[in-house]
């Protein structure tokens, strides 16, 4: 009972935890973030693109909690950024009815890609 | 050739335009400089009989349409018209069907090899500049971030271009048929995730006039061929 009551105050945590083998999954897939449209990413089986940087290493030179903000609001580190804003549905304009207010990524899908370019060393 | 390959790389701002058919493979451009092989022709000749039906009597020949696509989209009255706009004003043709297609295919084909030369002011296509850069979409991107920050780099396996629309309407492999430019930026907009004008809108056209301005020194390519 009390074992059941502590676990279901951890599961929130748990829910978010980065999962980085689901994150790599995403990363590489061929839509979902479509990180390889732009990255060139290890790993990768498809033509990746070069408009932003390699992320081969990236873990070295950002944390994890660095690499959910990128990924969920770029334009916070630099506001001319091409990076869309994965996580972000404020601020924008003429966004498609069916897309309004609906982040590119859910939250658990931020928290995942940064879990796995946090291993990219 | 090495020069041009260079400046491909050399992307920031819009120091010279570069047509969509450098862009392409070779294969593509052989395709486009064919009249015979030319998939687009398919278009021109319904193109062809259709000015014979319904505009010899007052244009006569169609050598008279030299060098009017060069200059649109045009402004009349404080809205944009389309070459598209300016034939349906004469002849009731859907959208993207295939007869209007063709008739402006075929009017925009006269003035193929000639310098795409809009006559509008920077002000007349201040609204289609703002719009042009201006972010939108889920992706919050402007045109610019794709077609002049970024040109000449890739997308996934893709090059990205500049976005020139001095070859439209043109064929498009992954269209299997002809297009307008209107729906070619159509679908950058669907692929950012944001709100679709209507064919024939001011919003489109006030791009497409800013996108003629832009592609000042290019020459008219139509019917071009493009991926």
């Amino acid at each position: 009972m009390k074992r059941g009551l502590l676990l279901a105050c951890l599961l929130p945590a748990f829910a978010f935890a980065g999962n980085a083998e689901r994150g790599r999954e995403l990363a590489l897939a061929r839509i979902d973030g479509g990180c390889l449209l732009c990255h060139a990413i290890p790993g990768a089986e498809r033509p990746a693109g070069n408009i932003g940087p390699s992320l081969a290493g990236i873990g070295s030179r950002r944390d994890e909690r660095q690499l959910r903000e990128q990924i969920r609001d770029a334009s916070r580190f630099n506001p001319e950024t091409v990076m869309p804003p994965y996580g972000r549905t404020d601020g924008l304009y003429s966004v498609a009815p069916r897309y309004r207010g609906k982040p590119l990524l859910s939250e658990q899908q931020i928290e995942d890609l940064a879990a796995f370019l946090a291993t990219l060393r | 050739m090495i020069r041009a390959a260079l400046l491909l790389f050399v992307s920031s701002a819009l120091a010279q335009p570069h047509s969509g058919s450098e862009f392409t493979s070779a294969e593509i451009r052989r395709l486009q400089a064919s009249d015979i092989e030319n998939p687009g022709m398919l278009w021109i000749d319904r193109g062809a009989q259709l000015w014979r039906e319904r505009c010899t009597g007052c244009h006569g020949d169609v050598s008279s349409m030299r060098g009017v696509a060069a200059r649109y989209p045009k402004v009349a009255n404080g809205k944009v018209v389309g070459l598209e706009e300016k034939i349906r004003e004469k002849v009731s043709l859907d959208y993207e069907s295939d007869e209007l297609l063709g008739l402006t295919a075929y009017v925009a084909m006269q003035s193929r090899g000639m310098p795409v030369a809009n006559e509008a002011t920077e002000e007349q296509a201040s609204a289609g500049r703002s719009a042009y850069y201006r972010r939108r979409g889920q992706m919050n991107l402007s045109c610019a971030h794709c077609h002049e920050a970024n040109w000449g780099k890739h997308l996934g396996g893709e090059t990205l271009s500049q976005g020139q629309g001095n070859g439209y309407p043109a064929y498009r492999l992954e269209w299997q048929k002809m297009g307008s430019l209107q729906r070619r930026l159509r679908a950058c907009l669907f692929g950012v995730h944001a709100e679709l004008p209507p064919f024939g809108s001011q919003t489109l056209l006030e791009l497409e006039l800013f996108l003629a301005k832009r592609a000042s020194g290019l020459t008219v390519e139509t019917p071009a061929v493009r991926r």
